[in-house]
């Protein structure tokens, strides 16, 4: 028995993007239920170091033969300074995941070592070339500092995500309510990650019992401009759709733009005023394009377009 | 590959089973099954463990089965796991996945 | 004979005799008995005319001296001690010294506490068991066919009706109490174990011929206002402790932190926000397993967002709804066990927390019980079938482990009966094409919440209409079971013996479904 993936998207919504440790038979079977955009299924620090080989031959066969249906279905993988990251591709291609995320990214080196191993490993195991898509995790000063490079260094790339754990050790500096601590890479990697035309990801909340704390975070990386966050629990998703999701004036606006636009495109027309004198070109099209698409999966959207 | 030692695998959690395959050089596949949900799905999970040592090409073996209610893809995974670590293969080698191992 | 959810009663089952000479019938779907009568069958009562001291005896040995128990009598108690329950124990143990045999035991519940009667069992000694509950060692020699008689399990309803239509009598019901005064006026606070309420001893004191009270904490008379009325009491006995305290009542009921049930909880909670029962002055019962017990949480904003109160709550009684009174959310709570020490001590020192009677609960053989005014009901489940049967007493091995509870008579009697329990547990399908075991007959079930998705019973077409119209998805419950099994495989049919070892009655005393002999796996 083996389930047929879609092709990835490179470009789809991944507000919440949840960690499972792909080694818990209990996590693994069904973790879509929760609603998550994606899944990240953990070799790394989620599993033991004698149980990475287990957690291997767990993470085949639920690639396999579990039905995730649109869920994304991402792998973490051990760093490139460990034995196992090598095998960690194999697995992760033969089993036909949707994309790797790489940890402790420090250089666009890093970035290429692991696209050419995963393209060995698509040829050795038939899968076309270019399916597998990266991400990639920045965990140091260091890869904070090189983002930039990093956010270009691969088509396959689709994203990168900050890890506040690592990161914050490195800073010597702890958890600040309001992320002060923060602020320079969120910021810095979000403008990498904008030049590069790719997506930007937000670190982990790891205090499950502060409801509050999470959605003044939560709050601020909407703000900021990230396109979603990197989860631990379940019950976060539902926080972070309903926070992202636009409200009934932001849509009807996109609504009226991409309509107009699509109107005037067949017209010829590249730029125009909307009824309320905003000058419109082709430009705010993507953004309003994005608007509908995360109201329609945040189930808000009533409109047939 | 050849199981040389004992080969453990998996835990005693919910959802999971520990496999633990022992060689021996004759006398086919010796197999003890305990399960939580024994008698409704016994005879499947004692078909899914001998499918995947005969993908393995295990001949002679004890067998034991410590079921908390795995599915399929635990049962295999487990068994395969069991399997490489008995042969001694370095847990980083490359593996035949999509050949053996399926 | 096939009875109205399609299960075989067979002769053998239907031809058991009760003590009152009724005849089984097979269940005949729901609300079969309203409007008929019953002749109540009355306690054969000693006269204490003379003046009396004191009822206190020594022991629990001479008490049961005493009451001239013999052998083929039936003797009760209740389950209120729960895990923590000594008493169970204790008077079997006497009577087997004295040397009683083919005793009957009728309780309001039989838990894991209670497996020494296991080994009664096997000797022959006990050869009739009539509960809810039945579990441990117990229901294992019983599902090994050890028990002389088929077991009876009855709903907490189901027994009351049993016991006041005489198709069980008790000759001598053992109450366990908390407290006690010298003339057996007996409560379930103020002791070294209190248990918050004695509901389901009443009946045993107004039904058995003889009646004993058992307490660890002797009060000076009168014990009022009593749970158990001392002018029901022949014999009063003092032991050293009636029950494991920690047991009895277990620390408060903590919320799970399960995603799983969680997010379970909360769906149960709007499918209950958008039927038209959920308006201002509502009425409802949860349990208190995980997902259940969420439920109080996610209720709150949706009584608030729609600015109503609950007008009364009853039950199992738990922290949570006591803690919602408390903030003004619920008019009463009307308790018939208390299963955490917060939802004890409520009872304590709230004025709007009262003690009910098992029958004032779900007897559905009186003029109108309060499961019968009840809006809405959440229960767990260990199996629901495609026509919304539900299992709650065998598991997937086909041993007994489980109890009916309140369960049948909240289903019959609830306006919207929500079963919420998760698709598959470990590989064991929830959902699934036939339960091993009918205990609430599918009539009587309404909605089906799971991590999946949620069912709702063809019949309702009203609570399907509320749902569409709130926007709440649901689909049919063959997809939920069919998805089940392609989760864990189909699972083998159990192997059965003949022999019948539990008959499974409906609330209203015909049989819903009997449990043979299981046959061991073979490899």
């Amino acid at each position: 028995m083996s389930i047929p993936r879609p092709k990835p998207e490179r470009f789809r919504l991944r507000r919440t993007m949840m960690f499972m440790n792909a080694q818990k038979p209990g996590l693994i079977k069904d973790a879509y239920i929760y609603g998550a955009d994606s899944i990240m299924l953990d070799l790394e620090d989620a599993v033991a170091e004698n149980q990475k080989d287990s957690a291997r031959f767990s993470l085949y066969h639920a690639l396999k033969e579990i039905d995730y249906g649109n869920t994304e279905v991402i792998v973490r993988i051990n760093g490139l300074d460990t034995p196992h990251w090598k095998e960690d591709i194999r697995v992760c291609v033969a089993g036909g995941c949707d994309g790797i995320r790489i940890a402790k990214t420090e250089s666009a080196h890093d970035v290429q070592v692991v696209d050419e191993a995963v393209t060995e490993a698509e040829k050795e195991f038939g899968v076309e070339v270019g399916r597998t898509l990266l991400m990639a995790a920045l965990e140091s000063p260091k890869g904070v500092l090189n983002a930039v490079e990093i956010c270009q260094a691969s088509p396959r790339l689709f994203g990168v995500a900050l890890s506040g754990g690592d990161y914050r050790k490195c800073m010597q500096v702890k958890v600040i309510p309001g992320g002060i601590e923060m602020l320079f890479a969120r910021g810095f990697m979000l403008n990498a990650a904008r030049a590069a035309g790719i997506q930007c990801f937000d670190t982990v909340f790891t205090n499950l019992n502060d409801d509050e704390g999470f959605r003044a975070e939560v709050k601020q990386n909407v703000e900021m401009g990230f396109d979603g966050k990197s989860l631990i629990n379940p019950k976060q998703i539902q926080i972070v759709h309903e926070m992202l999701a636009p409200t009934q004036k932001e849509i009807a606006e996109a609504e009226k733009i991409v309509r107009a636009f699509r109107e005037h495109a067949s017209e010829g027309v590249g730029v125009f005023t909307l009824d309320n004198g905003k000058m419109i070109d082709i430009a705010f099209v993507p953004g309003a394009e994005r608007v509908i698409k995360l109201a329609k999966a945040s189930g808000i959207y009533e409109g047939d377009l | 590959m050849e199981l040389k030692a004992v080969g453990t695998a998996g835990t005693l959690e919910s959802s999971d089973v520990m496999i633990t395959l022992e060689p021996r050089d004759s006398g086919g596949i010796d197999l003890t099954l305990e399960s939580s949900v024994l008698n409704q799905y016994g005879r499947q999970i004692k078909a899914e463990v001998l499918a995947s040592l005969e993908r393995l090409g295990v001949k002679n073996a004890k067998v034991i089965v410590n079921d908390h209610g795995a599915l399929d893809c635990t049962i295999k995974a487990r068994v395969e796991c069991a399997f490489y670590r008995g042969c001694g293969c370095d847990m980083d080698g490359r593996f035949d996945w999509g050949g053996v191992i399926r | 004979m096939k009875n109205a959810v399609g299960r075989e009663i067979p002769e053998e089952a239907l031809a058991v005799e009760l003590k009152n000479g009724r005849k089984y019938e097979p269940y005949q779907g729901k609300g079969y008995r309203d409007g008929k009568y019953i002749k109540k069958a009355g306690p054969t009562s000693k006269i204490y005319q003379k003046p009396q001291e004191s009822k206190l005896l020594p022991s629990i040995r001479d008490a049961i001296i005493a009451t001239g128990l013999k052998d083929g009598m039936t003797v009760s108690f209740h389950h209120h001690f729960r895990d923590g329950d000594y008493i169970v124990n204790m008077v079997m143990k006497e009577i087997v010294d004295l040397g009683i045999k083919d005793i009957t035991i009728a309780a309001s519940s039989l838990g894991s506490a209670h497996d020494p009667i296991a080994d009664y069992i096997e000797q022959g000694i006990v050869t009739g068991i009539q509960t809810s509950g039945i579990r441990g060692r117990m229901g294992d020699v019983v599902s090994h066919g050890k028990l002389k008689t088929p077991a009876i399990l009855r709903s907490h309803g189901g027994r009351v009706r049993a016991v006041e239509e005489g198709d069980v009598h008790i000759d001598v019901a053992f109450i366990g109490a908390p407290t006690s005064d010298e003339y057996g006026n007996a409560r379930a606070l103020g002791g070294k174990g209190d248990c918050g309420v004695l509901s389901y001893a009443v009946p045993d004191s107004e039904y058995a011929d003889k009646v004993v009270v058992i307490t660890d904490t002797l009060v000076p008379y009168p014990n009022f206002p009593p749970s158990i009325h001392g002018v029901n009491v022949d014999y009063v006995v003092k032991v050293d402790e009636i029950g494991n305290p920690k047991k009895i009542a277990s620390a408060a009921a903590r919320m799970t932190q399960n995603p799983r049930d969680l997010m379970m909880a909360e769906n149960t909670a709007k499918v209950i926000a958008a039927c038209p029962w959920f308006k201002e002055g509502f009425s409802f019962q949860t349990g208190a397993g995980g997902p259940s017990l969420a439920v109080n949480r996610f209720l709150e904003p949706l009584m608030d967002e729609k600015g109503i109160k609950m007008a009364w709550a009853i039950g199992g009684i738990t922290g949570p709804i006591c803690e919602l009174q408390r903030k003004g959310k619920v008019g009463k709570i009307i308790d018939v066990q208390d299963f955490d020490v917060a939802a004890i001590e409520d009872i304590r020192t709230n004025p709007n927390h009262f003690e009910m009677t098992a029958s004032e609960y779900a007897n559905p053989a009186n003029k109108g019980a309060f499961v019968n005014k009840l809006d809405f009901v959440v229960l767990a489940a260990l199996e629901v079938d495609i026509d919304f049967n539900v299992n709650v007493i065998t598991g997937s091995d086909g041993v007994l482990r489980g109890a009916p509870g309140g369960h049948p008579d909240t289903a019959e009697g609830a306006k919207c009966c929500v079963i919420v329990t998760p698709l598959t547990r470990g590989r064991m399908a929830t959902i699934c094409e036939h339960v091993v075991t009918v205990t609430t007959p599918g009539d009587c079930v309404d909605v089906v919440v799971t991590d999946y998705g949620t069912a709702v019973n063809p019949a309702r077409k009203d609570i399907i209409e509320a749902l569409d119209k709130a926007g709440i998805k649901h689909v049919p419950i063959k997809e939920l079971q069919e998805k089940a099994y392609s989760l864990v495989g189909k699972p083998d049919d159990l192997q059965w013996k003949d022999k019948v070892v539990a008959i499974l009655e409906a609330r209203d005393g015909t049989i819903l479904d009997v449990v043979r002999e299981i046959k061991p796996y073979e490899n």
